[in-house]
């Protein structure tokens, strides 16, 4: 028996996240004292996830675009092959997408938004995020085949100096009625789901034509840019950018607010972030209330400047 | 003409308190508004413009008790033709989704729209199982959506962007906003509300499917230490704060 982790490559390259769900992967192989076999699509060098503890791993070649189908049938032929038990995903939107399609497959059920290794294997029961991060649920599944998608950002990266070998694997490829007709994907930008830092602002900027201070700020850190909903209802800021209850879940390290008071719709989105720092004119607005830091001063004096000094920061400790 | 069904989920409205009765087993559910599920709205907006400007039918289902019944009937308010309850608690998922797929597959609908997500127990997992189920074409976190005959182009919102898809009918997507705009949804009027009570709203048996998870129980996430403030004029403290105690610079 192993556990499987399908690991998401981009362009042939693993990001952060894919390396943490095969760190929590390998922890769960460890609790259950089984090997870790990954599935990887078109990957040009898998040797790094030995270090992240996978022992075998499926390389699929093809020359097929991501279709949700197509790969949640080729991942069900691999765990069929392998035997497996236990099988973990990403929180990724690929994975979310998949995910359903494959607990039909193979009958198993499916779990997402889990924050922890599994309290205990036999039941099985493990924790996840309920409420858009407002709760937790302890939750079992009974199926004999288990499928659960890690959170973002809820495990972290262990490394381990081991060795993995590499096998070629063939699946059927199912046809599919779906078709990719493009993808448009801002390549020179951190995306929300991958940022460790988001700077993010909202009506508090006044309008989009100031935008120009978040994405200095961001830039300086490396960071994603996001914006509360009316920010984005009002096309000041692209929908993508949307976080909140019913815009985009953000679970980086460190999330600045600019100019958001903070209701309850936009914190939802942003609970599961390590460290909130909240910058905003009025002492009152609620995400002080939710936040780690706070300065209470106007944004379009205090972001330039902390712009600088961060710029300044970094040329010193690099 | 075209069939569509919207599945609604019955969700806490978003400035709900999230508690818990009986030792932490059940969701206190006491003072709580239901709402229907944002992302459900977008796509049964979506359906009313199909309705008018190609032609459809619109029935909305929810798989629930009697309490789901006045979120049906704003559906109907809202311009959906028919409703269709079944009757038992949305236990899991999985459950959920076998319930749903057979109306789908009996009623022969061409286009099933559900929502990304439901916000209460934020699943993501209906929409995609009752595609596989019923042998549909998926397509999650629908942005936006034209049809013309059986052919469908949809777009997908992705990880730092967008897909746009080709298919064909019949469809299940996981929408969400994009699918209409914030200012394009509708308050039900008078005239939708006195229309709502004489539209048709059935309720069938559950075909009691077994479940693949189960509950055990909730807690809340731990109180937050206290905020440190810092003066506007003292930037540098900012900074060391983050880099040196909080250590995410
Ligand atoms: C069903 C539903 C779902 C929702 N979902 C979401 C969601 O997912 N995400 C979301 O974000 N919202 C959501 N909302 C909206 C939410 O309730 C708030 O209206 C929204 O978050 C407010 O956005 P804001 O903070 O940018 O704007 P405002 O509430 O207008 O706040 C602006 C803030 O900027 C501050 N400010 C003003 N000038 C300056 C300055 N010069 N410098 C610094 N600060 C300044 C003000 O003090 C204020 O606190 C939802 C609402 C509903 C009803
Ligand atoms: N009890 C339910 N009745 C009808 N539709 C539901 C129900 N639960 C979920 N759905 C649909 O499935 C979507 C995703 O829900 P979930 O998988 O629970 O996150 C929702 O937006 C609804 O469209």
């Amino acid at each position: 028996m192993s556990v499987l982790v399908y690991i998401e490559s981009e362009n042939g390259n693993f990001k952060k996240a894919a390396l943490e769900v095969a760190s929590y992967a390998s922890a769960l192989a460890n609790q259950t004292n089984s090997a870790l076999t990954a599935v990887v699509f078109n990957a040009e060098d898998c040797s790094i996830l030995a270090k992240y503890g996978v022992d075998q791993i499926l390389n699929v070649q093809t020359t097929q675009d991501f279709n949700a189908e197509v790969y949640a049938d080729v991942i069900k032929q691999a765990v069929e092959k392998e035997h497996s038990k236990l099988v973990v995903l990403s929180s990724s939107a690929d994975s979310k997408y998949l995910a359903p399609m494959l607990c039909v497959g193979l009958k198993a059920g499916y779990l997402p938004n889990v924050v922890s290794l599994p309290s205990s294997t036999i039941p099985f029961q493990v924790k996840r995020s309920v409420f858009t991060n407002k709760a937790f649920e302890m939750t079992e599944i009974t199926t004999e085949v288990k499928i659960i998608g890690l959170s973002n950002n809820a495990f972290g990266l262990v490394e381990k100096s081991a060795s993995a070998s590499v096998e070629v694997f063939e699946p059927i490829f199912k046809t599919s009625k779906i078709t990719v007709k493009g993808i448009d994907r801002a390549t020179d930008k951190v995306s929300i789901a991958d940022a460790d830092i988001v700077v993010s602002a909202g009506r508090g900027l006044k309008g989009p034509e100031n935008w120009n201070l978040i994405e200095n700020l961001a830039e300086v850190l490396g960071a994603a840019t996001a914006c509360s909903k009316p920010v984005s209802d009002l096309g000041w800021r692209p929908h993508s950018e949307h976080v909140g209850q019913t815009g985009k879940p953000v679970a980086s390290n460190l999330y600045i607010a600019i100019g958001i008071s903070g209701a309850i719709q936009h914190l939802a989105g942003v609970n599961s972030s390590k460290i909130k720092v909240v910058i905003n004119t009025d002492p009152e607005a609620p995400f002080f209330k939710a936040a780690d830091y706070g300065i209470v001063g106007d944004a379009f004096d205090v972001v330039p400047k902390l712009t600088e000094k961060l710029k300044a920061f970094k040329a010193q400790n690099l | 003409m075209m069939k569509i069904l919207v599945c609604i989920s019955h969700v806490p409205d978003t400035t709900s308190k999230i508690n818990f009765t009986a030792n932490n087993l059940k969701f206190d559910s006491s003072g709580v508004q239901f709402v229907i599920n944002p992302n459900d709205e977008f796509g049964l907006t979506r359906a009313m413009w199909f309705k008018e400007r190609q032609g459809a039918s619109v029935d909305v289902v929810s798989v629930g008790g009697p309490e789901t019944e006045p979120t049906l009937r704003k559906a109907l308010a809202i311009g959906a033709d028919a409703a269709i309850r079944i009757d038992t608690p949305a236990l899991d998922g999985y459950a959920v989704a076998s319930e749903l797929s057979k109306i789908a597959k009996e009623g022969g609908y061409d286009l099933i729209i559900a929502g990304r997500e439901s916000i209460d127990y934020n699943g993501g997992v209906v929409p995609g199982m009752i595609a596989a189920t019923i042998g549909a074409s998926f397509v999650n976190n629908c942005i936006a959506l034209e049809l013309s005959g059986s052919n469908a182009t949809a777009v997908r919102e992705i990880d730092g962007g967008k897909e746009t898809l080709s298919t064909s009918l019949p469809l299940v997507i996981g929408g969400q906003k994009g699918l209409v705009e914030e200012s394009d949804l509708k308050i039900p009027n008078m005239r939708g509300i006195m229309m709502a009570r004489k539209k048709p709203l059935t309720v069938v048996e559950s075909t009691n499917t077994e479940q693949k998870t189960r509950s055990i129980s909730f807690e809340k996430p731990p109180a937050k230490s206290a905020i440190k403030m810092v003066d506007a004029e003292n930037i540098d403290e900012l900074i060391s704060l983050l880099h040196n105690e909080a250590k995410v610079l």
